[in-house]
């Protein structure tokens, strides 16, 4: 910091800024978005694993005898829902309102929580049938990316109960909006995974 | 936003301090008719892909197969415009900018797989099931 003294009479010089830096979120926003850019890389690795071992059923159930599309569309559905209802959420946010994101945010919740519970009945109803893990390389595969998928939404759920809770105790504070940014940047991605999900592995794999 | 440094000094961005740091400007998340656009859009790419692969409509699995690829690619753009609020400005194009890697290293990771993969099994001795199981 140093001083300018202007000359008598003359008015406050006027600095501009030529450059962008030192964000007010602290550059929080664009580090999430490249930890994503890595999540699509591991999602991409286990697309390219199923993408290869995705045929080989070792004489197993292949994915027609398996996969039941009306439930996945209601899965899909269900994601979807989820997704604008968080938009929801974050337009209620710039307004300022603490009971109606609140409410956006369960029912966001509730629809990513219906999600969970169709796709866990439909992996034990596979592992029941046999068709688990260990049964083919295909069904490895389908496992690992489905699974990972999964998991990926557990936790958001976890992260939304937790800033659910945040958001009661503190308010719409500048910190509770940021977190609640990047767990939308999180929550809309997911749903840019399943999409191709629900295409590369279900309704490619429900036609061969 | 910046602090003003020293007596008699003024600061001002020189985009007239339309969109920085925490003052994100009107409608930086979205807008609900952006919401409610991208979300019918959606839901109408979705629709049909199930309806082409469940009704079974092209009686071809290979042309199905590359027109539901084509509705997800077009998706997951209407997803990134609508949803995530892709463009090629946010974050100084830094954010654009790393999208456009990671697809770079995804294609590759993709495409590269399946085709190395391709060959190795056509280049391979045949193997029945049972043969597998007999091996060492």
């Amino acid at each position: 910091m140093h001083e300018v003294t202007a000359p008598p009479g003359a008015t406050a010089p006027v600095f501009y800024e030529r450059e962008e830096h030192a964000h007010g979120d602290g550059g929080t926003l664009i580090g999430f978005w490249i930890y994503l850019m890595g999540d699509s890389l591991i999602f991409a690795v286990l697309f390219a694993t199923f993408g290869v071992l995705g045929r080989n059923y070792a004489a197993g159930p292949s994915g027609a005898d398996l996969f039941d599309l009306r439930l996945v569309a209601v899965n899909t559905g269900l994601l979807l829902l989820s997704s604008i209802t968080y938009g929801f959420a974050m337009l209620e946010m710039d307004k300022d309102r603490i009971d109606t994101t609140l409410r956006w945010l369960v029912v966001t919740g509730l629809f990513g929580a219906a999600f969970l519970g169709i796709e866990l009945y439909e992996f034990t109803h596979l592992i029941r049938e046999g068709a688990t893990p260990q049964r083919s390389a295909f069904l490895s595969a389908f496992f690992t990316l489905v699974g990972t998928h999964g998991l990926h939404v557990t936790f958001g759920i976890v992260w939304l109960v937790t800033l659910m809770v945040q958001v009661r105790r503190l308010g719409l504070i500048d910190d509770n909006q940021r977190r609640l940014l990047c767990l939308s940047m999180f929550w809309h991605f997911l749903d840019v995974v399943w999409i191709g999900v629900f295409t590369f592995v279900y309704l490619m794999g429900a036609m061969r | 936003m910046s602090a003003v440094t020293g007596a008699g000094l003024v600061r001002k961005p020189q985009d007239g301090g339309a969109a920085h740091g925490a003052d994100h400007p009107r409608g930086a998340h979205g807008t609900f008719k952006g919401y409610l656009t991208g979300f019918v859009l959606s839901v109408i790419l979705t629709a049909i892909p199930f309806w082409l692969v469940m009704g079974d409509v092209l009686k071809d699995t290979f042309m199905t197969g590359i027109v539901i690829m084509a509705f997800a690619a077009v998706q997951i753009v209407v997803h990134m415009i609508y949803f995530l609020h892709m463009n090629t400005k946010s974050e100084g194009g830094w954010t654009f900018m790393a999208l456009a890697f990671t697809l770079t290293l995804v294609v590759i990771t993709l495409v590269g797989s399946i085709w190395v993969m391709y060959h190795l099994d056509q280049n391979m001795m045949p193997m029945s099931p049972h043969e597998a199981l007999q091996k060492p």
